[in-house]
């Protein structure tokens, strides 16, 4: 957070080097690391986050997760700056509850996925520095991944990583999930749950042991049309 | 401001003269736009509230725009912990509704706990609301119930209804009130409901289409099977049971079991009536 602009190199006089100006910035932003992965289904969509939080090289805690379930359908992690992300998640589940009282029904995952876009470019000159992943189930019951900057542009994906470990994690999902550059790429098959869960947990795994944001635990949410539910999983913690 | 001075009835009242502001008193201290608001609120269609020590419950009559239209929706939930009923302005009591739900919003995200009961109070325009609200809420202290008036006054009590004939059914409150306290749900249920048909004509009846129940409270025995059966909303942890309006089939069964006592005159009867016998109109001498 407190960054220093070296002075400038001059040739001035011997003695006169007290004299020069060092200007001196405080970021409103932090970036506290982590990995999100996500992966949607034919019937169910799987999000997972980990749990370390991270200021450079010092840990903060080894539990404060990143994915935060929002209703019985919706969950969305969130990789980044950990205060705008809570701040985040505060506001998008009070827009939530008002609009369960004005349309009597939960909130579904697109309408969820349209408002989080909007509420992140309202803050377009000043952004919450987070990558959010959102998941859940669309109207015909399939799963559905959304993916976004931290100013609001979106997308629907079959599968996505984001945080400190997507450069690490992405490609793997490119070829075990989206079978890209294999044989099967134009024709991929149906991928159940209990494999692309397996999927999920080795991302991690590998992730943890390259990238030094990403590890201690992992909370792997499962969405299907029956409800949310949690596994927790420990992961290397050095 | 110019005023026109029409001739009033008696030369003591000077309704006329000094009833177009809130902020005008009239000589005899009274401000006359607030006795129009609660005026307002005596032609509303009834709502009755009653609290035990555990739960509070509201009991409310839906009126119908007529023949061909729906029915208004009278109980409104707030927060998990609080909802109101109301009588009066329907308009008027939307927008505090939905001021109030704001809130609670905002103050769970500044002090991290629901907004206590007794702190919801109303907000002024340019005129007072033309709406008085039951709120039901459930925090720390237990149970409580409230009536917010256009006047703005809060006041707590055991048992109320406000609304038009509202008299009828605090007379029969008044009659049971030292029931209230130990009373299981279904009992506030039934009283409420028999207080809220005392506001009725004797050719109306109590339907499922007309009446609104909600409740709020905590059980007694959150790990007894038949409370679990009987509250589905309930928190398993501590019995808590979140403000809700009772469905259509539950507002039905407590109905029966209202007109199978109203109609034996004695103790509940049990289950023995043809379902046919709730149809038809009731006696309703208790």
């Amino acid at each position: 957070m407190f960054a220093q602009q070296p002075p400038a190199m001059s040739a001035g006089p011997a003695g006169a080097a007290s004299s020069h100006a060092i200007q001196h910035r405080v970021s409103p932003y932090e970036d506290n690391g982590g990995t999100s992965v996500a992966i949607a289904g034919e019937d169910y969509a799987i999000i997972a986050a980990d749990t370390r939080q991270s200021e450079g090289y010092l840990i903060n805690s080894r539990y404060a997760p990143k994915a935060f379930q929002l209703s019985d359908s919706s969950v969305v992690s969130c990789c980044g700056f950990y205060g705008d992300a809570t701040a985040l998640v505060t506001y998008l589940k009070q827009q939530m509850e008002f609009y369960q009282f004005n349309h009597d029904k939960p909130m579904p995952t697109p309408a969820l996925a349209q408002l989080l876009s909007i509420t992140l470019y309202r803050k377009r000159f000043f952004p919450y520095y987070v990558h959010n992943i959102l998941a859940g189930l669309d109207a015909e019951g399939k799963g559905c991944i959304y993916n976004y900057d931290p100013v609001g542009s979106f997308e629907r994906y079959k599968y996505q990583a984001s945080g400190s470990g997507v450069a690490l994690i992405q490609p793997f999902l490119d070829n075990m999930v989206g079978f890209k550059n294999t044989s099967l790429q134009d024709n991929p098959p149906f991928l159940p749950l209990n494999k692309a869960l397996q999927l999920v947990k080795d991302a991690f795994t590998s992730a943890t042991e390259r990238d030094i944001y990403t590890g201690d635990q992992v909370e792997i949410f499962i969405i299907t049309r029956d409800g949310v539910r949690k596994e927790t999983y420990d992961l290397k913690k050095d | 401001m110019v005023r026109s001075r029409c001739c009033t009835n008696s030369p003591s009242s000077f309704r006329n003269q000094y009833d177009n502001d809130i902020s005008t008193f009239s000589p005899h201290g009274r401000l006359h736009q607030i006795e129009y608001a609660l005026e307002a609120v005596k032609q509303g269609s009834a709502c009755v509230g009653i609290k035990s020590d555990r739960f509070v419950v509201l009991v409310a009559l839906q009126r119908q725009g007529g023949e061909l239209a729906s029915y208004q929706k009278k109980v409104v939930k707030l927060d998990g912990h609080m909802g109101i009923s109301f009588a009066g302005l329907t308009s008027d009591a939307r927008v505090l509704s939905n001021y109030l739900r704001s809130e609670c919003m905002r103050h769970k995200m500044t002090f991290s706990r629901p907004l206590p009961t007794y702190r919801a109070s109303h907000r002024y325009g340019s005129r007072p609301y033309g709406v008085g609200f039951l709120i039901a809420g459930h925090d720390a202290a237990g149970p409580h119930l409230y009536e917010f008036s256009p006047a703005g006054n809060c006041l707590d009590y055991v048992a109320h209804a406000i609304g038009s004939r509202a008299q009828s059914a605090r007379t029969y409150l008044e009659k049971h009130v030292a029931e209230f306290a130990t009373s299981s749900v279904a009992d506030l249920i039934r009283h409420g409901l028999g207080a809220l048909r005392e506001t009725m004509p004797s050719d109306k009846d109590l339907t499922v289409e007309n009446v609104a129940i909600a409740v709020v409270g905590v059980t007694e025995n959150p790990s007894d099977e038949a409370t679990i059966a009987a509250f589905p909303h309930m928190r398993k942890e501590d019995g808590f049971v979140a403000f809700h309006a009772l469905s259509r089939e539950e507002v039905d069964r407590h109905l029966k079991a209202h007109q199978q006592t109203a109609g034996t005159g004695a103790a509940a009867a049990g289950g023995d009536a043809p379902a046919a016998a709730a149809g038809e109109a009731m006696d309703t001498s208790e």
